[in-house]
């Protein structure tokens, strides 16, 4: 799994600085890095780090959804929440499976993430208090993850890029119909449009968190940047969001909860205000309302599930060891 | 989407082991890697790999192999495995030109 | 009959799938007998969804995770087709059933009520009652009722999955630990006095000769076929007293009124609201 050629000495064609060389040029032709070719040990640390705290957010985001299953207010909308959160889980694992070609084991990365070591985009820290956010999490959460997630479709790293090539075609279906469900509320009765436009005020700042604090307070921003890994810094994808949701707001009827919010013409952009990072980095820190309890189940079906993933695995053993007896 | 070839199972894990999974999206094509997974064992590997890679029409057909299981061409030796078909372009048709516009060559 | 009035030959060929949507479209409509049948079967299919869709992210595996909500969304899809069936006699539409009927007008039967926070409980129901769906729909889809039978084809196939998904799983923990073939046996324990209605037939079925199988006659398969797993896989289904029965009655478990509880409190807050 490790390719590491510091690991393996003695062998004459496997020299440091030619690798280093072939790396860079991989790097500087734009090609991709694939996981059995050799790369700089912070290069596997930041992707490892980078998929993994990807799917974790995946699978954490499963829960904030999973919440309103059961009492969906339509059978339909509770088939579509629900395959919605299938793909979650699917793509938890593709990430998974992609972070582990750099030679950490899932089980390894389950462990940080119930440990509480490993951290996940803060949004799902936030609880799914009504129906409506189910509306504001695919239009504004799903939106700007596919914003992020569209350049990592080119990332350097093979596996990275091809699971988020079909995280991404899969991803289309979930922004637009929570839009659709904000679309019926805000054109539902005046309780149903009172709670889209609560759901809107609560989760647009959180949603706009999710590019990453400002470009001048993220250190290892430019490194991704010159590994081909991050395409777009956080402030360009950010603004790059903003002039996407502003008539997509519009044509839901609804406001976005910012009183700078206003088109720039010299810059042929959105201005918008301010963003409460000291709020982004407490929750990130776990005292965002919904940390504990979200970690909690995570383990709760980890610890829970351990009976079943041991007796599956003795089975397979029996199973092998008596083919070979025939044998 | 482990394209790994010396899968480690570090001793003491009990972590199901991981599969690659390769789909034909339809017949008369060749079953292509989609990704991997993990299963107990080749059956439950199929069972997960349909749930997570056809869920949406992918495929007719669906191939798992147990990571460990397969051999891969070294990268490190990649000059001495495929720089000798490079210089040979006379394997491809685009390499004689005299026949440009007779028809049916 | 339905008087649905299209011929079963282009309703019922490979691959189709017949949605809610689309009977809406061909305005069918059923007649009470037939209705009183899918609402019974439309029941059963929801209320086990709304029981299997507890396993959201909280599954043994995450790939476990995709596998029961798989399950949980082909039972949905049978819910909502099989209640919009039922409710064309009515001129009331799935969410209407869904939402808006009391406990007492539920049809369900007793076994798909009950709790299953456990996975040992989970696949010992699913093992039953996926051999009565397929059982059950594999039959059906020989009716002479068009729609019925359009929906049963579909349905028998997916059945046939959920089979292999809870054979395996039986096979796996019975066989696999001591532990897990414990708690597989508790679940049995735990629906073995549930599993007398499935087989119970109703004066309903007398008036659906040709249209419906009857329960009785989905004993013998289903039984045999799911006491040889569990034989192969060391476990056994025990011989219990049965519970009074009255799920197709609407007398049901306490169990029941929570789950509706849960699954109607949105809906009913802002009736006559579009989703």
């Amino acid at each position: 799994m490790t390719n590491n050629v510091t690991e393996l000495p003695g062998r004459d064609d496997l020299d440091l600085e030619r690798a280093q060389a072939y790396f860079d040029q991989l790097i500087a032709d734009d090609s991709r890095v694939e996981p059995a070719d050799w790369m700089p040990d912070a290069y596997r640390k930041t992707l490892t780090r980078q998929m993994a705290q990807h799917a974790h957010s995946e699978i954490i985001g499963m829960q904030p959804e999973a919440n309103w299953i059961t009492r969906a207010p339509s059978l339909k909308r509770k088939a579509i929440l629900t395959a919605k959160v299938q793909d979650e889980a699917g793509h938890g694992l593709y990430l998974y499976s992609a972070a582990e070609t750099l030679g950490t084991p899932r089980d390894v990365m389950t462990e940080q993430l119930i440990s509480g070591k490993a951290k996940y985009s803060s949004i799902f820290n936030y609880p799914a208090r009504t129906w409506a956010d189910m509306g504001a999490i695919g239009w504004l959460v799903d939106g700007a993850a596919i914003c992020n997630q569209v350049p990592l479709c080119r990332c350097s790293y093979g596996p990275y890029g091809r699971a988020m090539v079909r995280i991404c075609k899969e991803e289309s279906f979930h922004q637009r119909q929570g839009w659709e469900i904000l679309y019926s509320l805000s054109n539902g009765t005046a309780a149903q449009k009172q709670m889209a436009q609560e759901a809107v005020n609560r989760l647009y700042g959180p949603a706009l968190q999710m590019f990453g604090p400002p470009d001048d307070q993220s250190p290892n921003s430019q490194q991704s940047m010159d590994w081909n890994i991050k395409r777009f810094s956080n402030d360009v994808l950010r603004q790059r969001f903003v002039d996407m949701i502003v008539p997509q707001a519009e044509a839901l009827g609804l406001t976005l909860p910012d009183p700078d919010l206003k088109w720039n013409e010299e810059r042929g952009h959105y201005d918008f205000g301010e963003l409460d990072w000291t709020e982004f980095f407490d929750v990130i820190k776990g005292h965002g309302p919904a940390n504990a309890q979200r970690l909690a189940r995570r383990k709760e079906a980890h610890e829970n599930g351990a009976w079943v993933r041991e007796a599956a695995a003795a089975y397979a053993a029996k199973q092998a060891e008596a083919a070979t007896r025939v044998a | 989407m482990s394209e790994t070839t010396e899968s480690v199972q570090p001793a003491g894990r009990n972590e199901w082991p991981l599969w690659e999974v390769f789909v034909r999206s339809s017949r008369g094509l060749s079953h292509v890697h989609a990704g991997s997974l993990h299963a107990p064992d080749e059956h439950m590997a199929l069972r997960n790999a349909r749930d997570l890679y056809t869920r949406r029409n992918e495929g007719v057909s669906l191939w798992v192999v147990r990571s460990t299981d397969i051999t891969a061409s070294d990268p490190d030796h990649k000059d001495s495995y495929f720089e000798s078909s490079q210089g040979k372009n006379f394997r491809h048709a685009t390499y004689y030109t005299k026949s440009e516009g007779v028809k049916h060559l | 009959m339905s008087g649905s009035g299209f011929d079963s030959a282009t309703l019922i060929s490979a691959g189709y799938a017949l949605t809610s949507e689309e009977l809406i479209q061909r305005d069918v409509k059923a007649s009470e007998d037939v209705a009183q049948y899918a609402l019974r079967l439309g029941d059963d299919a929801l209320i086990l969804a709304q029981r299997n869709l507890w396993w959201v992210a909280r599954a043994p595996e995450l790939e476990e995770d995709i596998a029961l909500s798989n399950i949980a969304l082909d039972l949905l899809g049978h819910a909502r087709v099989l209640l919009t069936y039922a409710g064309s006699a009515w001129g009331k539409s799935e969410d209407d059933l869904a939402y808006f009927r009391e406990e007492e007008e539920f049809r369900s039967l007793h076994l798909v009520e009950l709790e299953s926070e456990d996975f040992g409980r989970t696949i010992a129901r699913q093992l039953v009652w996926a051999h009565y769906g397929f059982e059950l729909f594999t039959r059906l889809s020989q009716s002479q009722d068009e729609i019925l039978a359009a929906i049963a084809q579909k349905a028998a196939k997916e059945y046939d999955y959920h089979v292999d998904h809870a054979e395996q799983w039986t096979l796996r923990l019975g066989i696999g630990t001591e532990e897990a073939n414990a708690r597989l046996q508790a679940g049995l324990d735990h629906i073995a006095p549930y599993l007398d209605e499935l087989f119970e037939d109703e004066e309903l079925h007398d008036r659906l000769e040709g249209i419906a199988p009857r329960p009785s006659e989905l004993r013998e398969p289903v039984m045999s076929r799911v006491t040889s797993v569990l034989a192969e896989a060391g476990l056994t289904l025990p011989e219990v007293p049965q519970a009074l029965t009255g799920g197709r009655r609407g007398e049901h478990r306490e169990a029941l009124g929570y789950l509706l509880a849960e699954m109607q409190v949105l809906a009913r807050k802002h009736p006559g609201a579009s989703w």
